[in-house]
């Protein structure tokens, strides 16, 4: 039973987050709300493997873990530097004294 | 052995439920405050409290088997890279000129005075 409460609270969190992601007004707002959907997903896969009884599936959640920490990595880097291999050249740095 | 079964699936329970509970709450953060600072401040609530009580509370519910020790490693994973990633966004954003609206960063020179 405890176990539909969680599904129905993360799934709650994931809607809240999405919500945040269509609404967010800047850029980084949208990789924060991804970011928290992923975290989300890990622990909805682990809380819906334990609620059928079927607990395997946390190597998913871990594997969806690790792959989501790459992904924000990776879009940050894009957004920074306008390329995700190696990078040719640094952007000016935007008011850096303020 | 019996006992100790109702008050390990009581505490699982309450680990759980308390999980839930900042992962909501960290949601309505995200969604609620008014800034992206905030916004940031709201996210990294359930990326810490909300994993480690959920998980605390599966690993009681499995006991001392192989899952406790998947559970752990996520926990562990997570631990380490959340704090990362929110540091990586942090920097991302502040680097590319985005400033928190009260501007009550302090900017260091004591004669200039914030509100």
């Amino acid at each position: 039973m405890i176990f539909a409460l969680a599904t129905f609270g993360i799934l709650l969190a994931m809607i809240l987050v999405l919500i945040r992601l269509i609404k967010g007004p800047t850029l980084y707002d949208r990789v924060l709300a991804v970011n928290s959907f992923g975290t989300h997903t890990v622990l909805l896969i682990g809380v819906v493997g334990f609620w059928n009884g079927r607990p395997d599936f946390l190597d998913i959640a871990l594997l969806y873990a690790l792959i989501n920490f790459v992904g924000t990595i990776a879009i940050l880097k894009f957004f920074r530097y306008r390329a995700i291999g190696d990078v040719m050249w640094t952007p000016p740095q935007k008011d850096e004294d303020s | 052995m019996s006992e100790y079964e109702g008050i390990l699936q009581l505490l699982s329970w309450v680990l759980i439920a308390g999980g839930t509970f900042f992962v909501v709450i960290g949601a309505i953060g995200t969604l609620r405050f008014p800034d992206f600072w905030a916004r940031l401040h709201a996210a990294s609530v359930t990326e810490s409290a909300g994993v480690i009580l959920l998980l605390a509370g599966l690993c009681l519910h499995a006991g001392w088997t192989l899952v406790s020790v998947k559970l752990i490693f996520i926990g562990l994973f997570l631990f380490i890279t959340g704090p990362t990633s929110t540091h990586a966004i942090a920097n991302a954003a502040l680097v590319s000129g985005l400033r928190p609206k009260s501007q009550s960063v302090p900017t260091g020179n004591p004669d200039e005075y914030q509100p």
